[in-house]
């Protein structure tokens, strides 16, 4: 049983294009978790039929103004500057409370009530054979993390599980991988790429998840890549060609194992080398 | 009477339409102004307008707990009490750690300590260009937000210091936490897409995110000659919408190619055919922006 992140320091890379045709690939049970929460694209390829919506909350405070006496104490208790005291009132900023309850533990009269308030919602359902589910973050709403974490319940319940990482390296992407077994980074062959793909990197390493390197958008060796590569001793499992025609399907949510001639060879070899 | 400070973000919702490409090319138009590069998981600005650091600050992200085990009585209080499993056998992990100190309130014995966490770095930068702020944060930390918002502020009194009418802000993909702070009372945004049904899908996320925080945008198509007929569902989109579209860039292989030689492209390619658009594109930016009020509270239809 696998647990294979995608990702990719900078956006854009193709992890979702490498993400939806591997796991296409794999003949064994396989359970996508789309983790891109701010800009979720797999089921444009994928097509899944969606069986359960459901919101996923975080906690927050309400206060019971009959109950607060206006100390404060709350508000000096957080950490976030989610809590301001106004006069001898108490206003929550929902958007920078990072739901610790710690205002909750320090208010002496219990006017502090911590409920859920949703920030998005996670999908489930299927594509063919696959178990597949995605998360959305609602439009205004700043954490992504509590809907990574509710994907990531999820993970475990077929023989693989390939994970499509959010683009980054802050803590999005920390909890999207935290717990794989492997993860690819797809990067491309330019300055911003290789910046994006060191940092990614480092990020991996402190998390001691093993890494590989997948370079998309390839038209001959990029000199300062593959002395990366080489360097860090991170192995390049697969070269995507630069070509328009991927540039094409891809822009149609078209997937490349089914148009793209030796994309499922490559994508089933993929698999055999991670899973070595 | 001085002219007021405008600010202009550039973002797109999904990674990798050109975003940064775009915001160094204005950067080479637009005359007085500092550049803010709060894309601080991926900051890629410098490598295009590279220049000279003239000052690094650490940036202080929040708090960090640590379980001093000489005086704890291994009551199991802070794990208990801690809602993002940060703590595990009574260790901090510090990276899950938000540091918001619950472990400190509930430790019976003042075994938790707290202390301040650099969690990056923010740099300013002469450039040819102008100046540039940017950050490097460390990799995994979280408070990207803060720190894009931090990254705002310091540009904002450099360029009232330097006396310029503009901030550029290259924001981060997505619509978080670290984009809400990129966003947030700027005058105008600028959202860079591309002709392909995820590049659609994301820009509509980003277009509500700006309705949301009352911003005007606007909408840069790049590549729009790659899917025509993806093209056109964005501009039908934008005119249902009532949102204006400020530029059109062809596909164009030197544009890669200035990346790689780290080169804005108006520097590398000036008169090639994205050039030309991305300079004519640059000058509806600014027309637009004259005709938007300042503070960005009206929603600019149909212009
Ligand atoms: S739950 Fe935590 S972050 Fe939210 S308001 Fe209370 S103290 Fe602040
Ligand atoms: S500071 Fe908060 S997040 Fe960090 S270990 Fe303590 S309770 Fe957990």
């Amino acid at each position: 049983m696998l647990w294979i992140a995608v990702a990719s320091g900078k956006g854009g890379t193709g992890k979702t294009t490498v993400a939806v045709n591997l796991a296409l690939a794999i003949e064994e049970d396989v359970q996508f978790l789309d983790c891109d929460v701010e800009g979720a694209n797999a089921h444009i390829f994928l097509r899944p039929q969606i069986n359960s919506v459901r919101p996923v909350g975080v906690l927050s405070p309400r206060i019971d103004i009959d109950r607060c006496n206006g100390c404060g104490k709350c508000a000096d208790a957080c950490r976030f500057s989610a809590l301001v005291k106004v006069k001898n009132r108490i206003k929550v900023i929902p958007n920078l409370c990072h739901g610790c309850g710690g205002c909750q533990l320090v208010c002496p009269t219990g006017a502090l009530v911590l409920e859920s308030r949703r920030v998005g919602a996670v999908s489930e359902g299927f594509a063919g054979e696959m178990a597949f589910a995605s998360g959305e973050l609602d439009v205004g709403q700043a954490l992504s993390v509590p809907i990574i974490r509710e994907l990531k319940a999820l993970a475990g319940g077929r023989d693989h599980t390939i994970i499509d990482c959010p683009p980054g390296t802050s803590c999005p992407v920390v909890e999207a991988v935290q717990g794989c077994d492997r993860c690819l980074m797809v990067t491309e062959p330019t300055p911003f790429g290789l910046h994006d793909l060191k940092i990614m990197t480092k990020v991996l390493d402190r998390m001691g998840i093993p890494a590989a390197i997948i370079i998309n958008r390839d038209r001959g060796p990029y000199r300062p890549l593959e002395e990366f590569c080489e360097r860090s001793g991170i192995p390049v499992l697969l070269r995507i060609p630069f070509d328009r025609r991927i540039a094409e399907l891809y822009s149609r949510g078209e997937v490349l194992v089914d148009n793209y001639p030796g994309f499922r060879e490559s994508m089933v070899q993929l698999f055999e080398e991670v899973r070595a | 009477m001085s002219m007021p400070l405008r600010q202009v973000v550039v973002l797109s919702g999904k990674g990798g339409t050109g975003k940064t490409t775009m915001t160094a090319g204005f950067a080479c138009y637009a005359g007085k102004q500092v550049i803010a590069d709060c894309d601080v998981d991926a900051s890629n600005l410098s490598l295009l307008l590279q220049g000279e650091v003239r000052s690094s600050t650490p940036f202080i992200g929040g708090l960090k707990a640590w379980i001093d085990p000489d005086r704890c009585s291994r009551c199991g209080k802070c794990e208990e009490h801690c809602r993002f499993s940060a703590i595990k056998d009574l260790k901090v992990d510090s990276m899950a750690c938000e540091g918001c100190g619950v472990c400190h309130i509930v430790c019976p014995s003042g075994a938790v300590e707290l202390s301040e966490a650099v969690s990056g770095d923010i740099f300013v930068r002469d450039t040819p260009y102008g100046t540039v702020v940017d950050a490097d944060m460390l990799p995994g930390e979280p408070n990207s937000g803060k720190l894009a918002a931090r990254v705002r502020a310091v540009a904002r009194e450099e360029a009232m210091l330097q006396g310029a009418s503009l901030v550029l802000v290259d924001g981060p993909p997505g619509t978080g936490c670290p984009v809400i702070s990129s966003i947030t009372g700027t005058d105008l945004a600028i959202i860079v897409t591309e002709p392909t049904v995820s590049g659609g899908h994301d820009l509509s996320r980003v277009v509500d995110l700006a309705d949301h925080f009352g911003i005007p945008c606007a909408i840069i198509i790049n590549k729009h000659d790659l899917n025509p007929a993806q093209s056109e569902d964005i501009e039908r989109e934008c005119a249902r919408r009532e949102i204006t579209i400020v530029g059109r860039l062809p596909f164009d292989e030197l544009v890669g190619e200035a990346i790689i030689n780290g080169q804005p492209l108006p520097v590398y390619a000036p008169g090639s055919p994205a050039e030309i658009a991305l300079r004519d594109t640059w000058e509806n930016i600014m027309a637009l922006l004259d005709r938007t009020p300042p503070g960005g509270l009206v929603r600019l239809k149909g212009l």
